[in-house]
C-alpha cells in the first residue's frame, strides 16, 4: 500500500511538470490555433539562457551571491523571451495567418530548429547545469500511518508547488485582468475580438510571451533535473498526450490531463513493464491519451466539435 | 512561344483523359525518363548515386505515401517513419526467415505487412480529427520504435540491436554497384509513381478528395468514410514500407531503429508541405529539396568561411545548417504556402502565354 501510494505521488509530481509544459502548447493554441510545436525548442532555449548567465554573470561582474546571479539571470532570459515572442510574431506568423493547421505546425518546426540551432550557436552545445539551490534530499512522511513511511523527493515536491503556483497565477491572469480578457476572447472567436477593438498582432506577442515565460520555469525545473542539455528539446514530446487528453483548447485540461499521464506513466512502469519490458512509459502515455480520445474525440475538456455542412 | 497546345485536338475520350494531355509534356517527360534510365548512369559518379541520387528516389516513394495520406485524404500524419521501420523489419524477416525468398518479393511484403498495420493505427482517424489525430499517430512512431529496440525477435536477436542485409539479389541478377542499385529504385520508383498518379485520378481518388475537403458533407453524398480513411491508410503505409524496406535495404544496408526516428516523420512531412500538399509532382519536389539541402549547407558553408578566412567547426555547421534549415522551412511557407509544386504551374500557366502577359 504505502509503495503504491508513493508511486501515485511520484506519478503526480511528474504529471504536474508535464501540464507545465502542455500549458505553453494550450495557451498558444487557444489565442492562435497554432500547434506549436516549438514548445520543447522554447523550453530547451530559455534552460539554456538561463544556465549560461547564470554562469557568466558572476564571472563578468564579480556577483557573489548564487541568489543574486539566479535571479538576474532569470530576468534577462524572460527579457530574450520577451524579443524572440516579438520576433516571432513580426517575422513569422504575421503573415501565416489564416493558413491551414497543418502548414502552421510545420512553420513552428521550422521555429523549433531555428532555436535549437540558434541557442547552442550562442550559448553552447554541452551540458549545463542550473543551480537554483533547490534541496535534492528526499524526506520521509506518513511514518505513523504506514510501515516505512512514504518516500518523496523534495525536489519534485517543491517543483510541483511551483507549477501550481504559476497555474494559479496563470488562472488569475486569464480571469480577472483586462488583457486576461481580451486573451479569451481572441480565443473564443478572432473576428469577434477584433471587431470590438482587441489588436490581434499584440495578443499574439502577449501568448507568446506567456508561453516563454511558462517554457522557461518549466526548463529551470526539467534542468535543474536532468541539466540543460538537447534532450531538454523532447520534453514537449512527452508533453503532447498531455494535451490531447486535456483538449487542446483548455487550461484545467492541460493541468488534470498531466495528472493522469503522469500516474499513468508511473504506474504502468512499475506494474506493467517489467511483465512486457521497460522504456514502455514513452509509447503508453501516447496510447493511453488515445483510448480517452476513442470516447471524447475532443479532449476531457476540449471544446465540442460541432459538425455543419 | 514553344509551349503551346494550339491545334492539338483531342478526338477519342482516351486521348482527353490521358496523364499528360499536352504534347510537349510528353516529350518532356519521355526525354526526362530516357535521361535518368540512361544519361544518368553513364555520367554521374558513385558519390552522386550515394548521396544524393538513391536517397533522393527512396525519400520521394516515401513523400508520395504521405501525400496520399495527407495531401489527398487529408489526414495528417507525423507517424510515417514508424510505417518505414515496419515495412524495413518485415522484410528483413521474410528475407532470413523464408528459405530462398527473392529480394524484390520480401520489399513487396514489408510493403504490405507495413499497410496492414497502417490499418490499425489508421482506425483512431474513423473518430478523431485534424490535429488530435496528427498527435495520436504519434503513438505509431513510440510504439514501433520501442517495439523494435527492445522486442528481440524482430531484428533476429542480434546482439548490437542492428541487422543488415548481405546481398541483395533481383531474380539471380545480383545488385553490387550504385549504378544497379540506382536503377532498381528508379524502376520502383517511376512504376508507384504511376499507379499513385491513377489512384489519385480514379474513384477513390476522389473519395479521398472528398473526405479531405469536407468529411461529414462527403458522408452525407455517399461515400463510406471508414473505407475511405482506411484505404487512405492502408495505400500510404504501402508505399512507406516499400520506401523503408528500400532504404534499409539498398541505401543503408545495415540499419538500427534510429534510422526511422521522428526526425525521419518530420522530415517526410515537410517534404510534402515544402513540395506541395495534393500533388505527386511537388513530392518529388520536396524530397529534391530536403535530401539536396543538408548536403549542399553541409558542403557551401566550409566554403564560406574559407572566403572569409575563418575555419568553421564542425559543430558550428551543424547548428548553422539547423538555424538555416529551420528560417528556409519558414520563408518557404511563407513566399509559397501551397508548395513548389504551386510555382511549377504558375511558372507553366505564364510559360502557355509568354510572350504575352495575357
Amino acid at each position: 500500500m504505502a509503495f503504491f501510494i508513493e508511486t501515485l505521488i511520484g506519478g503526480l509530481m511528474a504529471g504536474m511538470l508535464y501540464s507545465l509544459v502542455a500549458l505553453g502548447f494550450v495557451l498558444i493554441f487557444k489565442a492562435s490555433g497554432v500547434f506549436n510545436f516549438a514548445q520543447g525548442a522554447l523550453v530547451l532555449f530559455a534552460a539554456l539562457a538561463m544556465a549560461r548567465f547564470a554562469e557568466w554573470l558572476p564571472a563578468w561582474f564579480g556577483i557573489e551571491s548564487l541568489a543574486l546571479a539566479n535571479v538576474l539571470a532569470f530576468l534577462i532570459t524572460i527579457a530574450i523571451m520577451f524579443v524572440a515572442a516579438l520576433l516571432i510574431e513580426r517575422l513569422v506568423l504575421r503573415y501565416l495567418v489564416n493558413q491551414e493547421g497543418a502548414t502552421l505546425l510545420m512553420a513552428t518546426l521550422g521555429i523549433a530548429y531555428f532555436l535549437e540551432g540558434f541557442g547552442q550557436t550562442v550559448f553552447g552545445s554541452d551540458i549545463y547545469k542550473i543551480d537554483v539551490g533547490m534541496p535534492k534530499d528526499p524526506v520521509l512522511i506518513l511514518e505513523n500511518v504506514f510501515e516505512g513511511g512514504i518516500l518523496i523527493n523534495k525536489e519534485d515536491f517543491i517543483a510541483a508547488v511551483i507549477a501550481a503556483t504559476l497555474v494559479t497565477l496563470l488562472t488569475l491572469f486569464f480571469q480577472k485582468t483586462a488583457t486576461g480578457r481580451a486573451l479569451r476572447a481572441v480565443a473564443d472567436d478572432h473576428q469577434a475580438a477584433q471587431s470590438i477593438g482587441i489588436p490581434l498582432n499584440r495578443i499574439w506577442v502577449i501568448v507568446w510571451c506567456v508561453a516563454g515565460v511558462v517554457a522557461l520555469v518549466a526548463g529551470i525545473i526539467w534542468g535543474s533535473k536532468l541539466g540543460v542539455q538537447f534532450s531538454l528539446a523532447t520534453v514537449a514530446l512527452r508533453a503532447l498526450p498531455v494535451v490531447i487528453l486535456g483538449g487542446l483548447t483548455s487550461v484545467p485540461g492541460a493541468i488534470i490531463g498531466g495528472l493522469i499521464i503522469g500516474v499513468g506513466e508511473k504506474l504502468s512502469e512499475v506494474y506493467l513493464g517489467p511483465s512486457i519490458g521497460g522504456g514502455i512509459e514513452i509509447w503508453f502515455a501516447y496510447v493511453l491519451a488515445l483510448v480517452f480520445l476513442l470516447f471524447r474525440p475532443q479532449g476531457l475538456f476540449g471544446e465540442k466539435i460541432i459538425d455543419r455542412v | 512561344m514553344i509551349y503551346r497546345e494550339n491545334g492539338q485536338f483531342k478526338t477519342s475520350y482516351a486521348a482527353d483523359q490521358q496523364i499528360f494531355p499536352i504534347r510537349q509534356d510528353r516529350i518532356a517527360i519521355l526525354a526526362l525518363l530516357i535521361f535518368a534510365g540512361v544519361g544518368v548512369p553513364l555520367f554521374a559518379d558513385e558519390y552522386l548515386f550515394r548521396a544524393i541520387l538513391i536517397p533522393f528516389l527512396i525519400l520521394s516513394l516515401a513523400a508520395l505515401g504521405v501525400n496520399l495520406l495527407v495531401g489527398y485524404c487529408g489526414q495528417i500524419t507525423l507517424g510515417a517513419g514508424a510505417f518505414m521501420a515496419v515495412g524495413a523489419y518485415a522484410a528483413y524477416n521474410f528475407l532470413i526467415r523464408v528459405d530462398g525468398m527473392p529480394m524484390l518479393i520480401a520489399v513487396l511484403l514489408g510493403g504490405v505487412v507495413a499497410a496492414l498495420v497502417g490499418i490499425v493505427f489508421g482506425v483512431p482517424s474513423l473518430r478523431v480529427r485534424g490535429l488530435y489525430l496528427a498527435v495520436a499517430t504519434l503513438a505509431a512512431q513510440f510504439f514501433w520504435d520501442w517495439a523494435f529496440l527492445r522486442i528481440r525477435w524482430f531484428t533476429n536477436y542480434s546482439s548490437s540491436g542492428s541487422v543488415s542485409v548481405a546481398e541483395l539479389d533481383f531474380f539471380g541478377w545480383r545488385i553490387e554497384t550504385p549504378v544497379e542499385k540506382y536503377l532498381l529504385c528508379l524502376g520502383l520508383l517511376i512504376l508507384f509513381a504511376l499507379v499513385a498518379k491513377n489512384l489519385t485520378r480514379g474513384a477513390i481518388g476522389r473519395q479521398w478528395m472528398a473526405i479531405r475537403d469536407m468529411d461529414v458533407a462527403a458522408e452525407v453524398i455517399g461515400i463510406r468514410p471508414m473505407y475511405a480513411k482506411l484505404s487512405a491508410f492502408a495505400v500510404s503505409s504501402f508505399y512507406l514500407g516499400v520506401a523503408g524496406a528500400l532504404w534499409g535495404f539498398v541505401h543503408l544496408g545495415s540499419w538500427e531503429p534510429a534510422a526511422f526516428s521522428i526526425d525521419r516523420s518530420f522530415q517526410l512531412l515537410f517534404m510534402v508541405i515544402i513540395g506541395g500538399l495534393g500533388s505527386i509532382m511537388g513530392s518529388f519536389f520536396g524530397a529534391a529539396f530536403i535530401v539536396v539541402l543538408p548536403i549542399f549547407l553541409n558542403q557551401f558553408l566550409p566554403w564560406l568561411g574559407g572566403l572569409v578566412g575563418v575555419t568553421i567547426s564542425t559543430a558550428a555547421v551543424s547548428h548553422a545548417e539547423f538555424m538555416i534549415f529551420g528560417a528556409l522551412i519558414i520563408f518557404f511557407l511563407i513566399v509559397e504556402p501551397h508548395g513548389l509544386a504551386r510555382l511549377w504551374s504558375t511558372g507553366k500557366e505564364k510559360l502557355r502565354l509568354w510572350p504575352f502577359p495575357h
